[in-house]
């Protein structure tokens, strides 16, 4: 039995870099990156559309992605998005933030 | 974000907002279908989609945020709603963009005199390494180099790549044409190089030329050429008569170079020095008006190139010490030379022109102020449906800056159609003014100009309309906040009538001033007073002494015997305001004195009839008379500031004096002082004795030079009309090739002594003029807008039998009370900024905190006030109070 989805609003920040590595694996439209991100954390991130959309465009202004048209799964226009080279390094850097991060609040958390 | 991305998202903001809509859609489809395929009915999949999805609006809203377009795009729609605001108010849009216009187009209008004097470079190559360079004696930092000195500093000198000096002078030219006398101008080798100066045909000088005696080239202006030559290329190698000599043309220069250099423009002709024939060339004690430019070599500084020439100086001073000692040289950037006296006066024009720009954006903002009452409501409105205070000011804002740069563009247009009238209305006393021309940065800054003005003056109503209070004004219909509004109102009033008064005084004391210069005595009856250059025909340059002094005399008589004319005399030398000897001189009996330590005097070598022309008072003995000539006994008259400096004992009388030689001459005569230095200064210059010799004493060495340009001083009986044509005709009947030229009354030269000033008044007056009419018209509208709000009230109170005169009386006192308070602040602030008039010696004769003057201008201020505040006072009394009580 399932557990029910664990419903968190994701810490400021986060979102881009879930955004950055679902696409590092290969270029997605909009609905892709919600559905992807919810099918690996097994429905427990539940990315807003009113949050994705935005990101999407602010992660495009700073040139990490970027975007265009093309024919989705089902043969409709859609506009798909992409890692640029710079939004692979970005991603890295954000990777490694994350995991000393991680580890840091782990220890404190462990400890205190 | 890239810049085609910002290209992109301006052009394209409808584009992006339909891919963006079609992006969301997308979304939301997926959604729905991926719903249907887990089983819902139709209906059910799209509610539920759409819950998951949420507010579609409030998604696209940020990702317009994310773009960072917004402002864009908001700015636009600002623009739009602006313009159609401004449309709207035709007669409000209309008089700000005029007041506007008048400000921005006067700072725009002195700011390109500025940019075209001070701040453009020299239109030379490099020119930051040219330096203008003067003779260093006692008495003058500025003094003429002689030659032989010139000589030994350029070629012992390190830091110059070229170094040259020049003397102004004249030529009469025959034999092209009538005879003409040219402006002329003598340079040594380096002088074009020098400038950068290409000769449009032929050659300059070359450094053999410097020696003297050897060359008799000259090179002519492109003006001369195409006047007198037809610009044909036949024109080298042609001879050429000036003054009776032959010279040969070697080349044509061309006149535009002369544009930064006054002295240079409209010179027809230039020669080598070396080919000058001027014996006094030789002598290294001579001061013959020689000045010098120089290149510095690259990467030398002003000060290594001081420290060389102080030592090259001295080292020739050394070497010649009775003939150079003391004299040192001095340096000053060749800008510096040109423009460095008039920038302090410009900079004081761009502050008063700036004080007339905030009145004119104070009286703006008043407009504003007033109009926000209508626009209250409207505000409260956008405030209630929810603009941010941020983006009200700012589409206020964006409306006072579209205002000022309407009135910007428009005053850009007045500036440059005015500046350059102006310019050539004036008298010449502004350097480099043909270099004013409307530049791209001229355009800056009025572009920036404007768009400041529009920020100041959009700031304040802005403030106070954002700020205003959204229930209560949508409570009250758009009435409300009237009373704080008209402090606000009232204090920019008096703000505006303060800068006012401030400038008043400012040009109130230079009219004093100008006034008090009238007044003071020159020493000299100026009045029917003309002088003239007169140059014998070319032949007697190389005529006897003795035919020279002969055809001289023949000129006095025929000249004295013109009919209107009452006395005439040849003068040489100096000539009050106009032109400038000097020469060394001690007292007989005691010892001659080295050559850095004489006394100096200045020197006015005269004929008998000249203080009968100048109406100089005799104080003791005579004055010369024809008797005082080349045979007998030589005399000389000197003024009063000699003869009490050094015969303090009063007896200078049949005393002897040695005037720039070891002859002895006895002092006959003492007459009164001269202001040679012009009307302000000469009581402040260091040389002020005056020693007068007669014309016909001149040895024979002297005379030799007169023919070629002596002055002449007229005097007529009254104003004789035509008297000039009269001389005219009297000197062709002597002979056709005698040439007079350069004619000007002394009322004219006393006028040019006092140009600078009389420039300076004049703007002043306008700047002052235009601050005074934008305040009275900021105070009428105050006040306008004062009665229109309280016809009601005045309404009431008539009601209530105030009377017509009581109503007066209280409209009067509102405009008053403004009025004086601006006054007040007015003076105080005038009393601490006038002292900049004196540091820049604009003031004589009256203190920078002269009462009259401060009295005089609140009382004008008051009265223009008054009169401004009539306009609406008559309209509160003719108020009717029954139809005001039906108004509201």
């Amino acid at each position: 039995m399932a557990m029910s989805p664990l419903k968190m609003d994701l810490l400021q920040g986060t979102l881009d870099l879930l955004i950055l590595k679902t696409l590092s694996a290969g270029p997605l439209h909009g609905y892709g990156v919600s559905l992807r991100i919810a099918q690996i954390s097994r429905d427990a991130l539940q990315v807003r559309q009113g949050s994705l959309y935005p990101a999407l465009h602010r992660l495009e202004r700073r040139g990490w992605i970027a975007a265009e048209w093309g024919g989705s799964e089902n043969n409709r226009r859609a506009k798909f998005y992409r890692l640029t080279r710079a939004g692979r390094r970005q991603l890295e850097v954000e990777e490694t933030t994350w995991e000393k991060l991680a580890i840091a609040i782990g220890q404190v958390l462990k400890t205190v | 974000m890239s810049r085609m991305h910002w290209l992109k998202a301006l052009f394209n903001v409808k584009q992006s907002d339909r891919e963006l809509d079609d992006e969301l859609r997308f979304d939301l489809e997926q959604r729905i279908a991926a719903k249907l395929a887990a089983g819902m009915t139709g209906k059910e999949a799209e509610m539920a989609a759409k819950r998951e999805f949420g507010s579609v609006d409030l998604a696209k809203e940020e990702c317009r945020d994310e773009r960072g377009t917004r402002w864009l795009e908001d700015l636009w729609l600002d623009i739009r709603f602006g313009l159609r605001m401004l449309r709207k108010n035709p007669g409000f849009t209309a008089i700000a963009i005029l007041t506007l216009a008048l400000g921005i187009g006067a700072n725009t209008a002195i700011f390109s005199v500025v940019n075209g004097v001070l701040l453009n470079p020299l239109p030379y190559p490099e020119p930051n390494q040219l330096v203008s360079v003067h003779a260093k004696k006692t008495n003058f930092p500025r003094g003429s180099i002689s030659y032989p000195n010139f000589m030994d500093w350029h070629a012992q000198n390190h830091c110059f790549s070229h170094f040259a000096v020049y003397r102004y002078t004249g030529y009469n030219m025959t034999g092209v044409g009538p005879a003409e006398e040219l402006n002329a101008v003598v340079v040594t080798s380096d002088f074009f190089p020098l400038l950068g100066v290409k000769p449009i045909l032929g050659r300059t000088f070359l450094p053999s030329e410097d020696v003297l005696g050897v060359s008799n080239a000259v090179a002519i202006s492109a003006s001369l050429w195409s006047r007198k030559y037809g610009s044909s290329p036949e024109v080298i190698g042609k001879g050429i008569a000036l003054d009776g000599r032959e010279y040969t043309i070697v080349g044509v220069i061309p006149t535009d170079f002369a544009v930064s250099l006054r002295g240079f423009q409209g010179v027809d002709i230039y020669g080598p020095m070396g080919g000058w024939p001027t014996p006094a060339l030789r002598s290294r004690t001579a001061g013959l008006g020689i000045h010098g430019f120089g290149r510095l070599k690259p990467g030398v500084s002003l000060e290594q190139a001081r420290a060389d020439m102080e030592i090259v100086t001295r080292h020739v001073a050394e070497v010649y010490p009775n003939a150079a000692k003391g004299t040192r040289a001095t340096l000053t950037p060749l800008k510096e030379e040109l423009v460095g006296r008039v920038r302090p006066f410009l900079l004081l024009l761009l502050g008063a022109v700036g004080i007339v720009l905030l009145i004119a954006c104070v009286n703006v903002a008043n407009l504003m102020l007033a109009r926000a009452t209508g626009r209250t409501r409207e505000m409260a409105v956008r405030s209630a449906l929810g603009a941010g205070m941020g983006r009200l000011i700012r589409q206020m804002l964006t409306e006072s800056v579209l205002l000022a740069l309407t009135g910007g563009a428009l005053g850009l247009a007045i500036a440059a159609a005015g500046t350059r009238a102006a310019l050539d209305a004036l008298p010449a006393t502004l350097p480099r003014a043909m270099e004013v021309t409307m530049d791209a940065r001229v355009l800056l800054f009025s572009i920036l100009l404007s768009v400041f003005a529009g920020i100041l003056f959009g700031l304040i109503p802005a403030l106070r309309m954002a700020r205003g209070n959204v229930s209560e004004t949508l409570k009250e219909g758009g009435r409300g906040g009237s009373g704080k509004r008209h402090r606000a109102q009232g204090a920019l009033v008096i703000v505006e009538m303060a800068m006012a008064i401030v400038l008043l005084t400012g040009a109130g004391l230079l009219i004093r001033s100008l006034a008090a210069l009238w007044n003071v005595d020159p020493g000299f009856n100026p009045e029917n007073v003309v002088t003239f250059n007169l140059a014998l025909p070319p032949f007697m340059s190389k005529a006897s002494p003795a035919a020279i002094r002969a055809a001289l005399r023949n000129f006095d008589a025929q000249i004295a015997a013109t009919p209107g004319v009452e006395a005439e005399a040849l003068s040489w030398g100096s000539l009050p305001m106009a032109s400038l000897d000097d020469d060394g001189f001690w007292v007989d009996g005691q010892r001659k004195p080295g050559s850095t330590e004489t006394n100096g005097t200045l020197v006015y070598i005269v004929g008998p009839g000249y203080w009968k022309a100048m109406k100089i008072p005799l104080l003791a003995g005579r004055f010369f008379s024809e008797q005082d000539d080349e045979h007998s006994q030589q005399v000389v008259v000197v003024d009063e500031v000699l003869a009490r400096k050094y015969f303090p004992n009063g007896d200078a009388l049949g005393k002897g004096i040695h005037v720039g030689g070891d002859d002895r001459s006895e002092i006959v005569g003492i007459v009164g002082h001269v202001k040679q230095w012009g009307l302000d200064t000469d009581d402040s210059s260091s040389l002020r004795a005056q020693t007068y010799l007669p014309f016909q004493q001149m040895d024979d060495g002297r005379i030799a030079l007169t023919p070629s340009n002596s002055a002449v001083v007229v005097r007529s009986r009254g104003l004789v009309p035509g008297l000039m044509e009269s001389i005219r005709h009297t000197s062709e009947q002597m002979n056709r090739d005698q040439v007079i030229s350069g004619t000007a009354t002394m009322n004219q030269i006393i006028a040019q002594s006092l140009a600078s000033k009389r420039f300076a008044m004049m703007l002043l007056g306008a700047f002052a003029g235009l601050a005074l009419v934008l305040a009275s018209i900021g105070l009428y509208g105050v006040i306008a807008h004062l009665v229109g709000q309280r016809t009601h009230e005045i309404g009431v109170r008539m009601a209530l039998g105030a009377q017509r005169g009581d109503v007066l009386r209280w409209v009067l006192a509102q405009g008053v009370r403004l009025a004086l308070a601006g006054v007040v602040i007015g003076l105080v602030a005038a009393a601490g900024l006038t002292r900049l008039l004196t540091n820049l010696s604009l003031l004589f004769g009256v203190s920078a905190r002269d009462p009259l003057t401060f009295a005089g201008v609140a009382v004008v201020l008051t009265v223009v006030a008054l009169a401004a505040c009539l306009i609406p006072a008559r309209r509160a009394m003719r108020v009717d109070p029954m139809t005001a009580l039906r108004y509201e």
